[in-house]
């Protein structure tokens, strides 16, 4: 029963895990993005075309990717360069991810592929609990496990990584120590939506191998909450996604027992969760558990500095 | 020879104008493209959203239909926009809107029309203000981001809205639809010249005649304009801004309400799924596009009423996604934003200096 859960919660909690690491290089270089519902959108539509086309899972996962990245460098165009209001550019992206997919979506929808299959990493999937559940899964899982640990890696152990955090912090500081700042949170972005763009097609490619318009169903808004929950930070998000995953698969556990609660009732629960865990974790921020990126949405032009 | 951008001192008023009109124009030259990579020809797609949403009388009056609970939503949200507070929650408080008013309706058992209609008016603006008046409350007090907030709060409205038509609301002669029994006369607005329009189309210009004398003639609506433009200076004035804060969503919701009021009152004599079909986002967007003024929230919802009229049209025709209109208005606002960069800078070019 527990690993059953456990596993549910892994494979529920994985595409939101990519949409806030995405968001996190996003908002680590200090430009928000709201169009992070948009961009899993376009990553699921991307990677399940693509897949379906060159019959090959990692050229879908690769147009997912790509397809973010290009959509994401709309929303750097505007802010970056343009200096344009970062919370309206993000919610054009993500109205703008919305029609895309359901667009060039319709001639996808019922079309099936093989999905993601387990495979199992011998040695570590025979560990009691959590063997099964965690390392039994399928490549794009074992993937993010690795891009958690890189990510943390790139902020606080490389050159680059102190520079994208610093324009977040003080970007005035980082041009003055010779950082390229336009082009550096440009790269965050756009490199943020790809890795958005990856949790997008977890959905089309593994959790249902299929395109259904709409898909993600307000995750990508669940995961730009679970940046403040982790503070911004990398493995703070994994433990943030399986938290959501875990409430997700025991509402699903729920509804395939047959409760008598309504299932409209029962899907609440991921948003309302959700929104309980960002005022706490919101509350915690004030009392200075973690710090939010100083110059977190705002523009940055050389004639302002001081 | 180099080309580098500089600011404008002042932006003249021509590039003002013209800004959102040439966006829009761009948006629909690349929307055109859009159209053409599903096989329908951009000229005779235009032609048909402007012969469908303005060519009859029917026509028209199915645009205005389409522009009333956008002019409420719209004002909702750009009211919240005067105090830089982003209300991204106008469908939720639409939906929580047509509950509270379809509750009175179904079971208040009022039998006059005018007191029906006050307890309605009452009830959804009350439950649509409160709604949004959550996300106003954990701002002010612990500086919850209202936008995630109020965003999460429309999937938790819809659902609670679909569990009430799927499930203990729903009408017992309906064949099983989600939806509630229709409405007596009582709880239904007027309807004119044989067409679906109705008195919500009246009350939504009157209510933007109200905002507007409320933002600039009264002292609150001062403290708002104050507290969106520098929130210090409101704060050593005295001006409470958590207090404001709080009140300023509510009322955003509480007009976002109304429109889900008038939806179900004047348009669907019911409550059912899917009541609402985005306005709540088109909203925000109407919000953005008038700026700052409660008029101009009337002539954008008007224009989004034709695109909204004329999408539907592309569906029926060439069986276009509705959300087609989704990815046109994400377009516009792109264009929006990238032409305020215009409206503040200007190009230059400057001979590029040599390093002796």
């Amino acid at each position: 029963m527990l690993e059953i859960l456990l596993d549910a919660t892994v494979r529920a909690g994985t595409p939101i895990l990519f949409a806030t690491l995405g968001a996190i290089i996003n908002e680590r270089a200090g430009i928000i993005n709201l169009g992070i519902e948009g961009l899993m959108l376009i990553g699921a539509l991307a990677g399940f075309a693509g897949t379906y086309v060159s019959g090959s899972l990692l050229i879908g996962v690769l147009a997912a990717f790509v397809m973010g990245f290009l959509a994401g460098a709309i929303h750097a165009f505007i802010t970056v360069q343009l200096r344009g209001n970062q919370i309206v550019s993000g919610l054009a992206l993500t109205m703008f991810g919305i029609g895309m997919s359901a667009l060039f979506g319709k001639e996808m929808v019922g079309l099936t592929i093989e999905g993601f299959e387990r495979v199992a990493i011998p040695g570590l999937s025979m560990l009691p609990v959590i063997g099964k559940s965690f390392f039994n899964q399928d490549l794009l899982i074992y993937f993010s496990f690795v891009l958690v640990a890189l990510i943390w890696l790139f902020f606080y152990r490389t050159r680059w990584g102190l520079a994208v955090r610093t324009l977040g912090e003080n970007p005035a500081a980082a041009d003055t120590c010779g950082v390229p700042v336009n082009r550096y949170r440009f790269l965050a972005v756009t490199i943020g939506s790809g890795i958005v763009g990856i949790g997008g097609a977890y959905l089309s490619l593994a959790s249902t191998p299929m395109w259904i318009e709409n898909m993600t169903a307000g995750r990508g808004w669940i995961a730009v909450a679970l940046v403040i929950f982790a503070g911004w930070s990398s493995p703070r998000a994994l433990l943030g996604a399986y938290l959501f995953g875990g409430i997700t698969a025991m509402q699903l556990r729920f509804q395939a027992m047959g409760t008598t609660i309504s299932a409209h009732i029962l899907q609440m629960l991921p948003y309302t969760f959700t929104i309980l865990v960002l005022v706490i974790s919101t509350i915690r921020l004030a009392k200075g558990a973690s710090q939010q990126p100083e110059s977190l949405g705002q523009p940055y032009d050389r004639e302002d500095r001081k | 020879m180099k080309l580098i951008t500089e600011r404008r001192e002042i932006s003249s008023p021509l590039i003002r104008f013209a800004a959102p009109i040439i966006s829009i124009a761009i948006a629909l030259f690349i929307a055109g493209f859009l159209l053409l990579a599903n096989g329908v020809s951009p000229l005779e797609a235009y032609r048909e959203i402007l012969v469908e949403s303005l060519g009859s009388m029917y026509g028209l009056s199915e645009t205005l239909v389409k522009t009333t609970p956008l002019i409420f939503a719209g004002l909702g949200v750009s009211l919240a926009f005067r105090m830089q507070i982003w209300n991204i929650g106008a469908e939720g408080q639409i939906y929580i809107g047509a509950m509270a008013a379809s509750g009175v309706a179904l079971f208040s058992g009022i039998g006059n029309h005018w007191l029906m209609m006050i307890a309605m008016f009452g009830a959804a603006f009350l439950c649509g203000g409160l709604w949004a008046g959550v996300a106003g409350f954990l701002r002010a007090r612990w500086s919850v981001n209202e936008v995630i907030v109020t965003l999460l709060m429309n999937y938790i409205a819809i659902l609670w809205v679909d569990y009430l038509v799927y499930g203990p609301w729903k009408d017992p002669q309906g064949f099983n639809f989600p939806l509630t029994a229709q409405f007596t006369d009582a709880a239904r607005l007027s309807e004119y010249f044989d067409t679906r329009l109705h008195s919500g189309f009246f009350l939504a210009i009157f209510c933007a005649l109200l905002l507007y004398l409320f933002m600039e003639r009264t002292i609150w609506g001062y403290e708002i304009k104050v507290i969106g433009s520098n929130p210090k200076a409101a704060q050593y004035a005295g001006m409470r801004t958590g207090l404001a804060i709080f009140f300023v969503l509510f009322l955003s919701g509480a007009i976002a309400g109304i429109a889900g009021f008038s939806e179900v009152a004047g348009l669907q004599h019911r409550l059912q799924h899917g009541i609402s079909p985005g306005y709540g986002y088109t909203a925000i967007i109407i919000a953005w596009l008038a700026k700052r003024s409660a008029i101009g929230v009337v002539i954008v919802s008007f224009l989004m009423g034709i695109l909204l009229v004329g999408g539907d049209s592309l569906q029926l025709l060439w069986q276009l996604p509705v959300a087609f209109v989704y990815a046109f208005q994400g377009l516009i606002l792109f264009f929006l934003l990238a032409s305020d960069f215009f409206i503040l800078n200007r190009f230059k070019l400057v001979r590029s200096e040599r390093h002796a």
